[in-house]
């Protein structure tokens, strides 16, 4: 079992003829996804590395039965390909496009709300369950499937977490990257969630960072809601307040939004918190270990 | 990106917003002939980009032209302190001189992001021209806040209510609505991250005048707005700053002597993270990207050992889109091309890292090479101490 993804999803590729929507387009089928093919306008009746190419998401969708959109378009023209695959019905959207403009992301928030759609990112990795399908940008060769549901709104960190947990013969069971953009698709309470509803996740580990409360909230609904046990980590404990870090979500501002603050959350909340990003993958193994 | 008050306010001025008559000035002589040109009394005003200019000497109140020629004198060329500003201040290069408005109340109005709700927030306080922060932590039913549906923005009963909870009344009310409703059209047209009048005055005569104005642009959407672009002040960045970026890297400078490079955000702040818990203290932050070219690790590189302050490198790469061949390539050129004379602990991990470390042994270069990032933060930390430069 897993979340939100398996080998059954069928994927389309929105942008599949720029160079990154190509190329990860072939990495994820490589992987074992089922990639249906893309949506690029005005290219539509194509085939592009081997892709069948649709003008647009509608189209592909009722040709090909995709369940999931992957969307690799440049920034000015990614709120527009996040609502046309809403419009279509596509269950899942997954933008990695980083650099959306904030304002075009509150819009589209808003219309999500009034759609069935789930919106993963933007500015994120997208999301894996090892062993069945790759839908993002992540290497995929790091993973392995097993008991650990990874939630992250960081892109190599996740990676680094992975790959400490695998060196240790502890699988996963769905990474979710949510994305480093102050207004995304989905919240890590909407993962934890997921991870806690689903049988084969036994523990789960929680990648955050600084700005927003994001991490709050998360420690909120893990005190209330979640029994499996939560490891947590939050990168920016260094970081100098009213800087940007990398990503646009990443700022501590008007005093809020430190680390410390947020790991005294976790900590309130019961969440095993790690202090030295290298001991992520230990304590997830030692908190399993307890758990048996 | 942040722009001066000058600025900010003549994009007011544009969008209907009322601010005080004032022109800005390069020389004394400059600041004399306006003052004259607006006759009566005149605030001469620091333009740099920190907050808490007043209480450092930045604001001055001038009589007469010649009064404001003395006090631009002393302004412009000063390095300018405040607790937002680099430890050895900000070099004043302009400032704004305005015509001095009798205040009767100093109120506070801000449009920003509000993450929970993903919707913009107006906020508002009759306790102006004090710092919100402080006025929200001590005194939070002073701040009254309408947010703006995404759909439809803000609505004129909800400036209304604004205006309203500001103690505005009679003709200051109306010109208290369309102040508002002004500013919430330019926060959004031109994508502001933030816009900020501390204080938002009413006049002794009535008028409801922005008094210090502060903008901040989202910069994932200045590619729709050259007009803020052109804006832009290189002199309020850091040099190192200023050249990551035309070369598309996120490079922030910080106290440290430890500089390091690394792929993604958040391995990024992990990584100063844990060279900090080794007991070192990181020079800079700095993500080279996902799909790093070897060019691009050959400017980051050099970018990264050129701040003076830098004893030892430590690179943390978890390759995924960036292999490890391709870093391996960039790190032998620019070191070839530069000369090694800090040392450099390396660290790489994920695709095709076998080949990576391969180059690096083969180069001949010094190269110290760590398996996990613990290690290699913790040997980085100690060449940086060897080399002699303690954490300042």
């Amino acid at each position: 079992m897993s979340v939100l993804v398996d080998r059954h999803t069928r994927v389309l590729v929105q942008g599949i003829t720029g160079r990154e929507g190509a190329f990860h387009a072939l990495r994820c089928q490589e992987y074992g996804t089922r990639v249906v093919g893309g949506v690029t306008p005005g290219k539509g009746g194509t085939t592009h590395e081997g892709f069948a190419v649709w003008n647009t998401v509608a189209e592909a969708v009722s040709a090909t039965g995709a369940d999931c959109a992957l969307i690799f378009v440049p920034p000015p023209a990614a709120a527009d390909a996040i609502l046309e695959a809403a419009d279509a019905g596509v269950p899942l959207v997954v933008c990695i496009t980083e650099g959306v403009p904030v304002a075009d992301m509150v819009r589209v928030r808003s219309f999500l709300g009034r759609t069935r759609s789930r919106l993963i990112g933007p500015n994120c990795p997208g999301l894996i369950t090892p062993g069945q399908a790759k839908i993002g940008i992540m290497p995929g060769h790091i993973h392995q499937p097993g008991p650990v549901g990874v939630v992250s709104r960081s892109g190599t960190l996740t990676y680094e977490v992975v790959h400490q947990l695998t060196r240790r013969g502890l699988g996963q069971s769905t990474c979710v990257g949510i994305g480093g953009d102050p207004v995304n698709g989905t919240s890590f309470v909407d993962v934890l969630r997921l991870f806690e509803e689903d049988p084969d996740t036994r523990a789960i580990m929680l990648i955050g960072e600084i700005g927003g409360t994001a991490e709050e909230q998360a420690a909120a609904f893990v005190e209330a809601h979640v029994t499996k046990p939560v490891v947590g980590f939050i990168c920016g404990q260094t970081a100098p307040p009213g800087r940007r870090m990398g990503h646009a979500g990443a700022i501590i501002a008007g005093g809020k939004g430190t680390a410390a603050e947020k790991m005294r959350a976790l900590e309130a909340a019961g969440i095993t918190t790690v202090q030295s990003p290298a001991d992520m993958g230990a304590t997830v193994a030692r908190v399993l270990g307890a758990k048996g | 990106m942040k722009v001066h008050e000058y600025q900010a306010k003549a994009l007011l001025r544009e969008f209907g917003v009322p601010v005080p008559r004032g022109e800005v000035a390069e020389t004394a002589a400059e600041a004399r002939a306006i003052a004259g040109r607006l006759g009566g009394r005149v605030v001469v005003k620091a333009q740099v980009h920190a907050g808490g200019r007043g209480k450092a000497g930045g604001v001055k109140l001038a009589d007469d032209p010649a009064a404001a020629e003395a006090a631009a004198a002393g302004i412009l060329g000063m390095m300018l302190r405040t607790p937002q500003t680099p430890p050895d201040g900000i070099e004043v290069l302009r400032v704004l001189v305005e015509e001095a408005s009798a205040i009767a109340a100093e109120l506070y109005l801000s449009i920003t992001l509000d993450r929970d709700r993903a919707a913009h927030a107006v906020m508002a306080s009759r306790s102006g021209g004090m710092d919100i922060e402080e006025v929200a932590a001590t005194h939070p039913d002073r701040i009254i806040r309408q947010w703006a549906d995404p759909a439809l923005g803000l609505q004129a009963f909800q400036a209304r209510a604004l205006a309203l909870g500001l103690g505005l009344d009679g003709d200051a009310f109306k010109a208290g609505v369309g102040l508002i409703q002004s500013l919430f059209r330019l926060y959004l047209d031109k994508d502001c991250s933030l816009a900020e009048i501390n204080p938002l005055v009413v006049t002794r005569d009535g008028r409801v005048l922005a008094l210090d104005a502060k903008l901040n642009f989202d910069d994932n959407a200045l590619y729709r707005h050259p007009d803020v672009v052109a804006l832009r002040d290189l002199n309020e960045e850091d040099p190192l700053d200023v050249e990551a970026s035309r070369h598309h890297l996120n490079y922030i400078k910080l106290a440290g002597n430890v500089g390091c490079m690394v792929n993604g955000a958040g391995l990024a702040m992990a990584t100063m993270d844990i060279i900090k818990l080794a007991g070192g203290e990181p020079a800079n932050f700095l993500d080279v990207g996902g799909g790093a070219s070897p060019e691009q690790i050959e400017n980051a590189f050099r970018i990264l050992s050129s701040d003076p302050a830098v004893r030892a490198v430590f690179i943390n790469v978890f390759g995924g889109i960036l292999r490890c061949d391709r870093l391996a390539a960039g790190l032998i050129a620019a070191v070839q091309k530069l000369g090694l004379a800090l040392p450099v602990v390396v660290r790489m991990e994920g695709t095709n890292v076998e080949q990576g470390k391969a180059m690096l042994a083969e180069s001949g270069l010094n190269f110290a090479s760590a398996d996990d990032m613990a290690t290699g933060a913790a040997r980085a930390v100690e060449l940086a101490r060897a080399a002699g430069g303690g954490a300042r």
